[in-house]
């Protein structure tokens, strides 16, 4: 009786009380539900309220994003991040491709050492591997006292706290992350595709640049978009091999946040870097679905 | 015509050689800058030296020493204190999503798998500053608590994926098989599930163990100069005068890396081999 009389007042309710009944019986669901609270709570909640201070700190309106877009010092900065992910991203890739390109080709024993050797400084700190940079950059350094022992140089080289050195770094720093994508679609490709275009008289040049080139571009754009969005957001590299020229998003918010105390502008930056990673996640996405589908 | 072609073959053989010896130097000359600068640290922290030369004047453990030094023993204390209940959590929530999302048809199951990765994706920049503000506001900045907290968000999408992955082996009929024979969830689970899917618990635990261990940027602001993990101790170093120890440091983050990366490929080869024998 009590049921039916639930049931009329509630109409559409009723399937949507059932359901979430029937999910709190649900052993799975309180499984899914700890981790997801956690992440709710103090990841996104976090997160969003963040970004929302671009609009009211520290007075409701767009006057953040008027003083982002109008103050030539945060026009650079981000252009400053934006061409530093760009020739990171380039030069990963001219290097990445023949170390994907070997490994590919080696034989499993070779290859399962070249892969290790690539996962070796993946997976060491980045504070540590940009600290390497430092040691062997400096004037005094490694690479300063072979290039002078060679001949090629007559004073020490400014490596350090500059573009050059940066780049070294990050270069070093990102290749992983070009050559794993690059790898695991090369190590798909057919050989023989190769060696039919090679014996169809095919130089092997041609053959690669015909062939095998375009059967790796997923790899080569799914590599550079992931290190170009990874650079995107550096901040200790930058931060510790750097000139004051090179300053990057990433650590005017840091500076921003921790030593002013201004929420505002920090949090226009990180919408920018949030959209634009979003963005080309996004693509990437996309691109791998219609790859799927062919 | 014979000998044009052979002389063709000849040709092709010889660029082809040419190239893969050029690709071969490439190749060696771009792991030798992967690896070398680590290498090279580790050997300048055994210098007798004063300063960060190479190749280093003599051998000594003077650096090692000064890490039992109370300043970064107790930062290394912290470190361990957030790293080990962080791989722990992670994992354990990890397994638990990842299993709740594999073994049912919740709604929402798309949301919930983005939001646990989503750690990943949003620049860590970001999620530093977001997360300096929020625990200042909690009264957990500071705090080994606000730390660990922190680190499982990070190491949540890793745990999730690795064991997601080693479940996706796991056949789910062999838990139908136990359950129809009586056993109950928790036995089932106990029985079948955890012993197929422990190599990805493991990989799942050593791998938080790194990242928690290495992580320098969130902790950077949500730690203050009384509990500060040993990264943010040797980013405020490094950025005053470059002392040595610093290498000595390195060099231990490095191996630590190191040896839990072989770890976890020994694993992961037994469990390769384990494989191959089933089938």
């Amino acid at each position: 009786m009590e049921t039916i009389v639930t049931n009329r007042a509630a109409g559409l309710g009723v399937t949507w009380w059932s359901n979430a009944a029937q999910l709190v019986r649900n052993r799975y669901f309180w499984l899914v539900v700890p981790a997801t609270v956690t992440l709710l709570l103090a990841f996104a909640w976090p997160v969003l309220g963040f970004l929302l201070k671009a609009f009211t700190d520290p007075f409701n309106g767009l006057h953040n994003f008027n003083e982002v877009f109008s103050n030539f010092i945060y026009g650079a900065v981000l252009w400053n991040t934006v061409v530093i992910s760009f020739v990171t991203t380039f030069l990963s890739l001219l290097l990445g491709y023949p170390l994907a390109y070997t490994i590919a080709q080696a034989s499993p024993r070779v290859r399962r050492l070249l892969i290790f050797a690539v996962l070796v400084p993946f997976w060491t700190s980045i504070l540590v591997r940009t600290f390497a940079w430092m040691v062997l950059l400096q004037p005094s350094g490694l690479i300063n006292d072979i290039l002078i022992g060679l001949g090629l140089l007559l004073e020490p080289l400014d490596m350090l706290f500059n573009r050059t050195g940066l780049l070294i770094g990050m270069v070093q720093i990102q290749l992983p992350l070009m050559v794993f994508p690059l790898y695991t679609v090369m190590s798909k490709i057919d050989k023989q595709y190769v060696s039919a275009a090679a014996n169809l008289g095919a130089s092997p040049v041609t053959a690669f640049r015909r062939v095998y080139l375009p059967l790796s571009m997923p790899g080569v754009f799914t590599g550079s978009m992931l290190v170009f969005v990874t650079c995107l957001g550096y901040f200790i590299t930058p931060a510790l091999l750097g000139g004051h020229r090179d300053v990057v998003v990433a650590q005017l918010i840091h500076e921003q946040v921790t030593e002013l105390g201004s929420w505002g502008i920090p949090a226009v930056l990180a919408i920018i870097l949030l959209l634009s990673t979003l963005f080309i996640f996004g693509i990437v996405r996309l691109f791998q679905r219609r790859e799927k589908k062919l | 015509m014979i000998l044009s072609s052979s002389l063709q073959a000849l040709k092709y053989q010889f660029t082809q050689n040419g190239w893969s010896w050029l690709r071969w130097l490439l190749c060696y000359t771009v792991i030798l800058y992967l690896i070398a600068p680590l290498i090279i640290v580790v050997i300048i922290s055994f210098s007798s030296g004063y300063y960060l030369t190479f190749p280093p004047p003599g051998f000594s453990f003077q650096w090692y020493e000064n890490i039992l030094d109370p300043k970064w023993m107790d930062t290394l204390w912290i470190s361990v204190l957030v790293m080990v209940p962080t791989s722990i959590i992670a994992t354990a929530l990890g397994l638990a999503t990842a299993l709740g999302l594999a073994r049912s048809d919740i709604p929402g199951t798309t949301f919930i798998r983005a939001l646990l990765i989503s750690p990943l994706v949003v620049p860590v920049i970001i999620t530093a500053a977001a997360l300096y503000g929020t625990f200042r506001s909690w009264g957990i900045h500071g705090t080994v608590g606000g730390l660990i907290l922190a680190h499982i968000i990070l190491t949540i999408p890793y745990a999730l994926s690795t064991i997601t992955a080693s479940l996706g082996m796991v056949d789910a009929r062999l838990e139908d098989a136990a359950a129809n024979l009586g056993a109950s969830p928790w036995t089932v689970f106990r029985k079948i599930t955890f012993p197929l899917v422990m190599p990805g618990v493991l990989s799942s635990f050593l791998f938080s163990l790194v990242i928690s261990f290495d992580e320098l940027i969130v902790s950077l602001f949500i730690s203050t100069p009384l509990v500060r993990p040993v990264t943010v101790q040797m980013w405020s170093n490094i950025r005053g005068d470059v002392d040595p120890t610093i290498a000595a440091l390195a060099s231990m983050l490095f191996v630590f890396a190191l040896l839990i990366l072989l770890l976890e490929s020994l694993f992961g080869k037994k469990e390769q081999s384990q494989d191959a024998s089933a089938s």
